[in-house]
């Protein structure tokens, strides 16, 4: 990584899906240490966005590039990018039956180690690390037991989301709509957990519909996403005026 | 210009090109064959080739005639070439068949086929608590622990063996539980099998070591018809593992076996079977027909039968491992777990017989099907009115993966009386590529998500397996799913 390259630099991305074209040169540049958060109507290509970050196969990337810490990652795999630090917290945490959260937690935290060649920890070492990190998010150990996402409550399988960018200490974070379906005590909680994992070596994408969220999470940019690319860019304020506005009179 | 999901696909196809069978060896010996073909000639010669009493030739010959006028059954959900019974050797046995009076005289190239097999049968390098049948291709080449068994007056033999030593058991007991007429294969086994274990349990006895049996098919043209038997007499327990392997070969081979249990008052079996023989290839070339009867007879009261399998090899697979529950407070027991990938197709299932008052049965039945396969559970619990009190659960899992592989259940029940009590669970489940995604975004490759998900959906078929195939088991369902998700 050069010294003074952006954590993300995202140049005339061009992806599709099924030959639909969904992102159409795409520009944004995050550094370390900034929370943007990118909002726009349904179907602007926000999720795409962000799968697309993950790596998923599902997508093709037509043109353009993301760089990474400086380094291009569209020939990694979604396993190599997690391990850099990029994480994707889903508007739809899957359910996984018959696979224990403590298990699937552990496996992916030792995924990491060693992918880091560090050592990989027992089943006793990471419950002293797993109980620290459900603090983080107000939740019970009893969750551990339970099998991924099965049978979770909506604010639930959020938090869950949010204990593993927690665990896995990512980088770069995109939460996509982490905030749909959150009563306020769920959304207060949630907020608090992230707030107090973010710092200045850490940035994150949040992406949602409401304001409501940004009133707990201060974001240093406002982007509007629309068919496929970013149109407008501002400050927290922008996101009030889109509250009060919608996204109409953007419209070109 | 990248496309991501060529990228993982084409890694997945490579992975699935280069997974090996790792069981497809063969093994050139000179062997002492019949000629192919099938006729009443056939069933005399291998009678005579095996020495056998008048009863056993009669009761062959009753068979053949039986199965002249039978005709395959057509109810499965299967498809697959007529199968020509013309072009099958019924008899395929290593040469120097004389006697054997220690494992030293077994040949060596036999000995290394098993050691590579994993299958140790020479002195020092035997399983510790597992004494070993070996059969290859017609006949058993070698028979472990046996002295150490006989102190206990365990008798655990071939079937071959046991006929001249023991044939008042075996004219009281072949084809008490499976008659002769049973069913298609069974009336071809009953007049060509050839050979397959004998394990008799006396009374009061625990029965100190797992009993276990391998089979392996070695000759491309042959089928291998085995017979076993086990007699758990009064107060008795026995545990019975059974593995089977083959070469690979662009050919299809047949195994059509019967397999009889007969639990007297108080006893106990537990069968457990891991199957893998040769599944044919990607595009559905060569494997096993695997046509198999197996069946148990609980007739003393408080008898208890469990059969536990899994099933992940042979191109077809039709079998259905039953419990005839004769005596009161009987309990059968059911535990499967069935996979299919590329182009294989399985119907398997049980059946649970209720005569006896308060009998209970249990049936764990899980499918996962990959690739283009065809996975079927097919289930019969049938309550007779004398049955009062009859308990049944049934639980039938399937696990799709991919989009084009099919899964199917069949249960039947039939309840005579109001005294009974039936309960009936499925559930239906898909690894998808967003559940795939999941386990990647976190960092964790595709095997362990697989491998993962895979031992979650089985895990309660594993805990009723011995230890030892427990961990083959788990391993060898990773394996054989390997490049087929993506």
């Amino acid at each position: 990584m050069t010294l003074n390259s952006p954590l993300l630099e995202i140049k005339d991305l061009q992806v599709s899906i099924d030959n639909n074209e969904i992102l159409k040169k795409l520009n944004l540049t995050i550094n370390k240490g900034e929370i943007h958060a990118i909002m726009g109507p349904n179907g602007s290509g926000k999720s795409t966005f962000s799968k697309v970050l993950a790596g998923h196969p599902a997508y093709s990337v037509l043109n353009g590039d993301i760089l990474f810490k400086g380094s291009s990652i569209l020939e990694l795999d979604p396993e190599e990018r997690s391990h850099l630090g990029i994480f994707l917290a889903f508007q739809y945490p899957i359910e996984i039956p018959g696979v224990s959260n403590e298990d699937f937690l552990r496996l992916a935290y030792n995924s990491k180690q060693k992918f880091y060649n560090k050592p990989e920890v027992d089943p006793i070492e990471f419950l002293t690390i797993i109980n620290e990190k459900l603090n983080f998010v107000n939740m019970s150990p009893l969750f551990l037991s339970r099998n991924v996402n099965e049978g979770f409550s909506g604010g639930e399988k959020k938090r869950n989301e949010i204990l593993q960018m927690v665990l896995l200490d990512s980088e770069l974070s995109i939460l996509d709509e982490t905030d749909s379906g959150l009563d306020i005590d769920a959304l207060k909680i949630i907020s608090n957990g992230i707030n107090k994992f973010m710092n200045s070596n850490k940035s994150i994408i949040l992406i949602t519909h409401y304001q409501r969220l940004l009133d707990y999470i201060k974001p240093d940019y406002v982007h509007v996403m629309q068919d496929g690319k970013i149109i407008k860019t501002g400050s927290a304020e922008l996101a009030k005026e889109l509250e009060n506005k919608g996204y109409e009179w953007l419209k070109v | 210009m990248v496309n991501q999901s060529n990228k993982v696909l084409n890694k997945n196809i490579t992975k699935l090109v280069n997974q090996t069978y790792q069981y497809g060896f063969s093994t050139s010996i000179e062997k002492d064959i019949i000629e192919k073909g099938l006729n009443e000639n056939t069933v005399k010669l291998i009678s005579q080739k095996k020495k056998e009493p008048k009863f056993l030739l009669e009761f062959r010959l009753k068979a053949f005639k039986k199965w002249k006028q039978m005709s395959e059954p057509e109810w499965p959900y299967l498809k697959f070439p007529q199968i020509n019974f013309q072009d099958i050797i019924y008899y395929s046995a290593p040469k120097a068949q004389k006697k054997l009076k220690n494992l030293d005289e077994v040949d060596p190239e036999l000995l290394q086929t098993f050691e590579k097999l994993g299958i140790s049968l020479t002195e020092q390098k035997r399983l510790a608590n597992v004494a070993i049948d070996a059969v290859f291709d017609s006949v058993s080449i070698a028979t472990t622990f046996q002295d150490e068994l006989s102190k206990y007056g365990i008798v655990f033999s071939s079937i071959s063996e046991a006929v001249n030593d023991y044939p008042e058991l075996i004219k009281k007991y072949l084809g008490s539980v499976v008659p002769i007429g049973d069913n298609y294969f069974s009336a071809l086994n009953s007049a060509v099998f050839t050979d397959g274990s004998f394990c008799y349990i006396p009374q009061d006895t625990i029965c100190p070591l797992d009993l276990s049996t391998y089979f392996r098919i070695n000759d491309q043209k042959s089928g291998q018809f085995e017979r076993t038997l086990i007699i758990a007499e009064k107060n008795s327990q026995v545990n019975y593992l059974e593995g089977c392997t083959a070469p690979q070969y662009d050919t299809n081979q047949l195994h059509a076996a019967v397999v009889e249990l007969i639990a007297l008052e108080n006893a106990s079996i537990k069968y457990s079977t891991v199957q893998n023989w040769y599944s044919g290839n990607e595009v559905g070339k060569g494997g096993v027909y695997n046509f198999v009867t197996k069946r148990g007879l609980c007739v003393g009261s408080n008898s208890k039968i469990s059969w536990t399998q899994v099933e992940t090899g042979s191109s077809i697979t039709w079998k259905y491992p039953s419990c005839l529950l004769v005596g009161d407070n009987t309990q059968g027991e059911f535990y499967s777990v069935a996979l299919t990938n590329n182009y294989q197709q399985a119907d398997t299932g049980t059946k649970m017989i209720h005569i006896g008052k308060n009998s209970r049965s249990r049936i764990i039945s899980k499918g996962i099907s990959a690739g283009k396969s065809k996975n079927t559970y097919r289930g019969l619990v049938s309550v007779t009115n004398k049955a009062l009190g009859a308990r049944n659960y049934s639980q039938c899992d399937s696990l799709l993966i991919g989009n084009l592989s099919n899964a199917n259940t069949f249960p039947f029940i039939s309840v005579q009386n109001s005294t009974t009590k039936i309960e009936h669970e499925a559930s239906t489940s898909k690894i998808g590529e967003e559940q795939i995604f999941y386990f990647l975004q976190r960092g964790i490759c595709l095997e362990k998500a697989v491998e993962l998900m895979i031992s979650g959906f089985c895990r309660e078929i594993f805990t009723k397996l011995p230890l030892e195939f427990a961990a083959e088991a788990d391993k060898l369902l990773t394996l054989k799913l390997e490049g087929s998700v993506g």
